[in-house]
């Protein structure tokens, strides 16, 4: 009953299924999908350059993402915002308290407040415990001054796009000449690793030495400026990722030795000598080298 | 219990013998994961799922009352309450990548928990109890799933609650107002959030309820084994405890060693940048994906592209929803006197296809909904419902089995078990 009606079931599904399959294949032979430009142009993120906090026991560089958040402050944070990190958390990538302080208090942009006088909107300068302020009060603003076009917060960046720091990395270096014959749309500036190839964004960094590192460090050519900022929006989106590959290890190390003891454990408990009683009848152990002896002696093989 | 040699409980200590004669819990806990469960001899390592994905259940909960102190289920503030617990919070990172990766753990071995079933024929007589309780667990730990994806109120929690509440817009004449009252709403928004909320904290403890369930059922016949073979005999089992629960405590090394890999090191593997972007109504994602474990069912839905005779959208969801349905007709659908895959050699070979049919599925339900993959699909689903409905049915009646052991003794004494206890071990204290 149950099995009849499950086959005529099947047979519906089945059927229905197929059929669409039919439709799609038919379309597909007779008019097959044309490729877009999207298709043809579009580049996956650019993974050969090499990040210190790649691989299980990568750790971020202090120096580097300094010089990251240098190029953030001074190219970036023109037009994005960086919401989810707090000044106080810049200790965290080397900064001073001292430092800190003064990096909040000299912000390019200010927090919105009240005037204590007042009660009417105001501004005031950034404190530690402030988020980074961005550049617009809200959406509207930042569509207003961008040409209808929404720069958005970089909090998070590095983690919202597939391939990461790679592709910020590979955004700022990919702006190029578009194509022969394909048209870019007024405004709009042709990059390849953008996933519909026309980026709102002009380039943010055109020339070596845009931004001034301090001695001892790399020159600052576009390459490296873009590295350091793509590592930089790395750590700000994952603040936590030298600690996390930190416990990470010690913790594999001791559930490796509790999952060998375990398996130890399991061993002794099923084949250790301590066996509290014996088997009876003709699964005794002796009962059994009798029986395989006689089968032996019998010729035949059990 | 149901074995006449199962061992009872005796309390040494005078105040378990206090205990006992008023609240006789150390009894029920002795006879149900003690030594007062005998358990067959020759299970392997495939039946340590069970007590993983109890586990994982835990782990869990656990986690997610912590992360529920922490988070607020707010449309303007859920978000950013989950970039509080990975910044701010004390070991907040730890808890959510653990609570995140902890959902993925407990689809990977419950997953592979229906699939021993399967093979092994768990859910036939007298288990189909235990099979149609594991299969409401199953439905819950979706639901849950779902919901809890919903919470962090990125761009795919937005557009994937949009598209799956959606689905029960397809259904003829009521299926709008049945979204509505879903949602809250016309969209996913305020009200969608708090009520996920709730029920994404209740749905858990309703799982562990049903869990309770699913083992009572298990204990009444017994736990089931490779051979398929009944329990004959004292000689065919071990007491749960210590040999299973040692044997089970190597199976949770493992667990966590791939979890502590997955937590520390891959933390968002399993998870879909885009939902790094904040819930965003007037921006839909290039491509809406749900979480992994939901994949194959999803290309199932996309799989039927036209109309015929109904809607193509409602026999998609027909047909997603008829692909789990289905599994709790499986006892009455596979009539095979034969439990064990291992006895059946045709069915054997359709088992395997099916694995590499639902890993397609997979692998289509995660790709963007374009050729190859839409067709690819639709043949996938297609041998789907064949092999459930169709091939079973028929395989059980036609098919040869191999001959079974008499017991499940001598089939470890003929080495047929390689992992089981050898016979020398005992029953009896």
């Amino acid at each position: 009953m149950v099995r009849g009606l499950g086959i005529l079931v099947g047979l519906v599904f089945a059927f229905v299924v197929l059929w669409a399959f039919g439709h799609g294949a038919y379309t597909y032979v007779t008019n097959p999908p044309e490729q877009t430009a999207e298709a043809r142009y579009h580049l996956p993120p650019r993974e050969e350059v090499r990040f210190s906090f790649d691989g299980p026991l990568g750790r971020f560089d202090e120096q580097q993402l300094q010089r990251g958040f240098q190029v953030y402050r001074e190219v970036c944070s023109t037009c994005h915002g960086l919401g989810q990190v707090a000044f106080r958390s810049l200790r965290d990538i080397g900064y001073s308290e001292a430092e800190v302080r003064a990096i909040a208090d000299q912000w390019p942009h200010q927090v919105p407040s009240i005037n204590p006088d007042t009660g009417e909107a105001a501004t005031r300068k950034a404190i530690p415990a402030d988020h980074i302020p961005g550049p617009y009060a809200n959406d509207t603003m930042a569509r207003a001054a961008n040409n209808n076009a929404l720069p958005p917060d970089l909090s998070l960046m590095a983690k919202a796009r597939e391939g990461g720091p790679h592709y910020i990395y590979s955004i700022l270096t990919g702006f190029r000449n578009p194509p022969a014959g394909y048209e870019v749309p007024q405004g709009l500036h042709y990059n390849p690793y953008f996933p519909n190839l026309n980026i709102a964004m002009p380039p943010p960094l055109t020339a070596d030495g845009q931004v001034t590192y301090a001695p001892g460090n790399p020159r600052p050519t576009v390459d490296q400026m873009a590295q350091d900022v793509s590592a930089f929006l790395m750590w700000a989106a994952e603040p936590n990722l030298t600690t996390r590959h930190a416990v990470g290890l010690p913790v594999l190390v001791f559930l490796l030795i509790a999952t060998i003891l375990a398996y130890l454990s399991y061993q002794n408990i099923w084949h250790g000598g301590d066996r509290r009683v014996r088997a009876t009848g003709a699964l005794d152990p002796e009962n059994m080298e009798k029986r395989q002896q006689a089968s032996r002696e019998a010729g035949v093989t059990e | 219990m149901s074995f006449p040699w199962a061992e009872k409980y005796t309390p040494k200590h005078p105040f378990m013998r206090w205990l006992d004669q008023r609240l006789p819990l150390p009894r029920l806990a002795y006879g149900a994961v003690g030594g007062g469960y005998p358990v067959p001899r020759n299970l392997n390592y495939f039946w340590n799922f069970g007590v993983l994905a109890g586990l994982a259940l835990t782990l869990q909960i656990v986690t997610g009352i912590i992360l529920a102190m922490h988070y607020q289920a707010g449309d303007a503030t859920a978000f950013n309450s989950v970039e509080h617990i990975m910044r701010d919070v004390n070991q907040g990172w730890f808890l959510r990548y653990a609570h995140a990766n902890g959902a993925s753990m407990f689809f990977i071995v419950t997953y592979i928990h229906i699939f021993r079933g399967l093979y092994y024929g768990s859910y036939k007589a007298p288990r189909e109890m235990v099979w149609m309780l594991g299969l409401v667990i199953f439905l819950l730990m979706m639901a849950t799933a779902f919901m809890g994806y919903v919470l962090p109120w990125g761009q795919m929690s937005f557009w994937g609650a949009k598209v799956i509440t959606g689905l029960f817009g397809a259904i003829p004449l009521v299926g709008d107002p049945i979204q509505h009252w879903l949602l809250g709403g016309y969209a996913p928004d305020q009200p969608t959030l708090t009520r996920f909320f709730s029920l994404h904290y209740l749905l858990p403890f309703v799982i562990a309820g049903v869990i309770v369930l699913h083992i009572w059922a298990l204990h009444i016949p017994g736990s089931g084994n490779p051979t398929g073979v009944d329990v004959k005999s004292p000689q065919d089992t071990l007491p749960f405890h210590p040999y299973y629960t040692a044997k089970d405590g190597f199976g949770v090394g493992i667990f966590f060693i791939v979890f502590a890999l997955l937590l520390f090191f891959a933390p968002n593997a399993f998870g879909h940048p885009v939902n790094y972007v904040e819930a965003n109504p007037l921006s839909t994602p290039a491509h809406i994906v749900p979480e992994w474990y939901f994949w194959p069912f999803y290309a199932i839905l996309r799989a039927f592209t036209s109309d015929f005779i109904l809607e193509a959208k409602l026999w998609g969801v027909l047909a997603m929803f008829g692909s789990i349905l289905l599994l709790f007709f499986l006892p009455w659908l596979d009539k095979s006197p034969v439990r064990s895959g291992s006895y059946r050699p045709t069915f054997r070979i359709f088992f395997w296809i099916l694995v590499a049919d639902v890993l397609v599925l997979g692998y289509c339900g995660g790709s963007p909904a374009e050729e190859p993959y839409v067709m690819i699909s639709q043949i996938a689903t297609a041998y789907y419902f064949i092999h459930f409905l169709i091939v079973l049915p028929l395989l059980s009646m036609f098919e040869k089995t191999l001959p079974l052991p008499n017991s499940i003794s001598e089939s470890v004494l003929h080495g047929e078990e390689a992992e089981a206890a050898p016979i020398g071990v005992t029953t009896t204290a």
